[in-house]
C-alpha cells in the first residue's frame, strides 16, 4: 500500500480540487514525501497510474524539480543556500563546519540516517545571510556556533 | 490610508500578519468594492494605465498595457487565469517574501482587482515551496477572505467569480519565466517555449492567461483607492510609485526598504542599509539581483530607476542590490552566479544548457588555479553567443550580464588569477 485510507481519502479530496490529474502531478509527488520523506519506485507507479500519465514522463517530473526526492532522505533535511549573497557572507566557511561536524559531503545522508545535506539556491533570505533550511525552517546569519546549537537542538529532540 | 509606504504600511516586522478585520480596518478590500461596483474592467485598466506602473519582476513592462493584450471576452465564456509569479528565486532577491508573509491580504486584493481587470475566472499564485511561512498565511487568509465573500462565485454580490488557488512548487528558477511557470502549472517540466503567442493570448491550458510579480499587484489597492496622480506623484523620477529595494553583501543593515521610485543609490546603501561594514570599500554592485551587469561606485549618485541604471548599462531588474566590497573576490563572485545559472538551466536548447557549465567551469578553474591564457576570449565569446537572440529564453542572457561586466570591469582581477596561477583572495 503506497497510502492508507485516511491518506487515500485526502489524496482524493485534493486531487478532485485540480483542475485535471495531470497539474496535480507536482503537488501528489509532495503529498507522498511529506509522509514517507521520498518518493519511492512503487508510489512512482501508483501515481502514474492515479494520474494518467506515463511513468516516464512522471519520471521526467519527479527529476527536474530539486525538491522531489527521489532517494531516501535522513530524519532531518539541511538545505543550505549556495547563492551569491550568503557566498559573499561566508557560506563556504559555515559549510566547512557542517561537513567536520556531520561527517558527510554534500548531497549525502549520515549513516545513522539522522541528517541529509543539499544545497539548495537562494533562499529569499539574504538579509539572513548565510542562511538554510532545516525541517523547512528558516536558519541565519549562521555561524559555526549556531549551526552547533541547531544541530545539538535535532540530536536532542531525537534521543528524548 | 494614504501613507509614503503603501506597500508596507501594513506589514509588522516579525509578527503575525494583519487578519481580515485589522486589513479592512486600515481600509483593505476598499479598492476592491469600488471596483466592483463602480468600474469596468477597462475603466480599471485605464487608471492603471494613468498611473505609470511598470511590472516588479525585472522587465518592467507596463501593467495595464498588458492586460490590454487580452481579448475582450465578447461572449467568450472560458476560463482566464490571472497568475501572481511568487517564485521568487532570483540570486539576491528576496522582497516578494516579505510581501506574502507580512501582508497576505493586500496580495489577495491585488489579484482580485487584476483578475476583474482582465476578466478573469481563476486565480492563482505560483508560490516556490521554500516560502513555506508566505504558503500557510496565503492560504490562511485565501479561507478566511472566501468565508468573507471576497474569493469564489458572485465576490460581494457583483456577479463577478474568482476561483483561487496557491500552487507550491518544488524548486526550480524556471518556473520563473511566465512560460515555464505556465507549463509548470500544467503539471510539466518548466521548459520555456517560443513567443508569440504571448501568454495573455495563449496561455495556462490555451486559456488567455497573465503572470504578474508579486509586488506589481500589491500596488493595485493603494492605486485604485488613491489615484493615478497620486501614485505617480510617489516616484522620485519620472517613474511611478514606491519599490521594494534590497540590500545584501557587507552592510551594515541588510534589508528590503519601500522608498519612492528613484531615490538614489547612494541613498539607499549608505541611509538604509547603513553603509559598508567597518574597513570594507565597496567596489561594484549588481542593481537588480544575479542577471543585471555590474555597476561601479561612479554610479551611486544615479536614481534608482527603470531609465537612468539602464542608461548606466545595468537594470532595475528586482531592485534588490547586491554589494561586491574589496574584500571579495569578483572571478568567484561570478563563478558562483554561473553555477547558479548552469545548474538551473532547464536544458530546453542547447547553447545555456551547453555554454552555462563551460562557462562555470572555465571560472572554477581559474578560481582553483588552473586558468590559461586564452580562458578570458573563451568567456568573452560566451557573452555573445549566450546573449539576446541565441537562447529560447532569458536565462542565459541574464547570466552573461554579470560575467560580461565583470570582465570588462574587473579585468585585472580576471588576470591575475592566470598570471599568479591561484585566486589572490585565497
Amino acid at each position: 500500500m503506497v497510502l492508507n485510507s485516511v491518506e487515500l481519502a485526502l489524496f482524493d479530496h485534493g486531487l478532485s480540487q485540480e483542475q485535471n490529474p495531470r497539474s496535480a502531478c507536482v503537488a501528489a509527488m509532495k503529498f507522498i514525501q511529506d509522509r514517507r520523506g521520498w518518493v519511492n519506485d512503487e508510489a512512482m507507479e501508483w501515481l502514474s497510474e492515479k494520474l494518467n500519465m506515463s511513468l516516464s514522463e512522471l519520471e521526467s517530473v519527479a527529476t527536474f524539480y530539486s525538491l522531489i526526492f527521489r532517494k531516501p532522505v535522513g530524519k532531518h533535511v539541511i538545505l543550505m543556500c549556495d547563492s551569491v549573497s550568503c557566498w559573499i557572507m561566508g557560506s563556504e566557511s559555515v559549510g566547512d563546519h557542517l561537513r567536520r561536524r556531520l561527517g558527510i559531503k554534500l548531497g549525502q545522508t549520515t549513516p545513522d540516517q539522522q541528517f541529509t545535506w543539499l544545497s539548495i539556491p537562494c533562499l529569499g533570505a539574504c538579509d539572513l545571510a548565510p542562511a538554510m533550511m532545516v525541517d523547512e525552517i528558516l536558519c541565519g546569519p549562521l555561524t559555526h556556533e549556531l549551526i552547533d546549537k541547531i544541530l545539538d537542538a535535532c540530536e536532542e529532540a531525537d534521543s528524548s | 490610508m494614504t501613507a509614503a509606504t503603501p506597500l508596507t504600511a501594513g506589514i509588522r516586522p516579525n509578527d503575525e500578519p494583519l487578519n481580515l478585520a485589522e486589513y479592512e480596518a486600515l481600509g483593505g478590500y476598499q479598492a476592491l468594492r469600488t471596483v466592483l461596483r463602480e468600474m469596468t474592467p477597462s475603466e480599471v485598466n485605464e487608471k492603471v494605465k494613468a498611473s505609470g506602473l511598470r511590472g516588479r519582476g525585472g522587465a518592467g513592462f507596463p501593467t495595464g498595457m498588458k492586460w490590454s493584450f487580452v481579448p475582450k471576452r465578447n461572449g467568450d465564456s472560458g476560463h482566464r487565469y490571472l497568475v501572481a509569479n511568487g517564485d521568487e528565486m532570483e540570486p539576491g532577491t528576496f522582497k516578494d517574501r516579505l510581501l506574502m508573509e507580512g501582508n497576505p491580504h493586500q496580495l489577495l486584493e491585488g489579484v482580485l482587482i487584476a483578475a476583474y481587470a482582465m476578466e478573469a475566472d481563476y486565480g492563482y499564485v505560483f508560490i516556490r515551496w521554500a516560502y513555506r511561512d508566505a504558503f500557510l498565511r496565503l492560504r490562511r487568509a485565501a479561507e478566511v477572505a472566501r468565508e468573507a465573500g471576497y474569493i469564489g462565485r458572485d465576490v460581494l454580490g457583483s456577479g463577478f467569480d474568482l476561483e483561487f488557488h496557491v500552487h507550491v512548487s518544488a524548486g526550480r528558477y524556471m518556473c520563473g519565466e511566465e512560460t515555464a511557470l505556465l507549463t509548470s502549472l500544467q503539471g510539466g517540466r518548466a521548459n520555456p517555449r517560443a513567443k508569440p503567442p504571448f501568454p495573455p493570448a495563449v496561455g495556462l491550458y490555451g486559456r488567455p492567461s497573465v503572470v504578474q510579480n508579486i509586488e506589481t499587484l500589491c500596488n493595485l489597492p493603494h492605486i485604485i483607492r488613491n489615484g493615478a496622480s497620486w501614485y505617480r506623484g510617489l516616484g522620485r523620477t519620472e517613474d511611478a510609485g514606491t519599490k521594494l529595494y534590497g540590500v545584501s553583501g557587507k552592510v551594515r543593515n541588510p534589508g528590503i526598504y519601500e522608498l519612492p521610485i528613484g531615490t538614489p543609490i547612494r541613498e539607499i546603501i549608505e541611509e538604509h542599509a547603513g553603509g559598508m561594514r567597518e574597513g570594507l570599500t565597496l567596489r561594484g554592485f549588481l542593481p537588480g539581483g544575479a542577471s543585471t551587469r555590474f555597476l561601479l561606485p561612479e554610479h551611486l549618485d544615479l536614481p534608482m530607476d527603470f531609465g537612468h541604471v539602464e542608461k548606466a548599462g545595468s537594470r532595475l531588474g528586482t531592485g534588490t542590490m547586491i554589494i561586491l566590497d574589496d574584500q571579495t573576490c569578483p572571478v568567484g563572485m561570478v563563478h558562483n552566479m554561473e553555477h547558479f545559472f548552469a545548474q538551473e538551466s532547464c536544458g530546453w536548447c542547447t547553447p545555456c544548457r551547453e555554454g552555462l557549465p563551460w562557462v562555470e567551469k572555465t571560472l572554477g578553474a581559474l578560481e582553483s588555479g588552473g586558468g590559461r591564457n586564452g580562458d578570458l576570449e573563451v568567456l568573452e565569446r560566451h557573452c555573445t553567443m549566450l546573449g539576446p537572440g541565441y537562447t529560447f529564453c532569458a536565462l542565459a542572457p541574464g547570466a552573461m550580464e554579470p560575467l560580461g561586466s565583470a570582465l570588462g570591469y574587473f579585468r585585472e582581477d580576471f588576470e591575475a588569477h592566470i598570471k599568479n596561477g591561484k585566486c589572490p583572495w585565497r
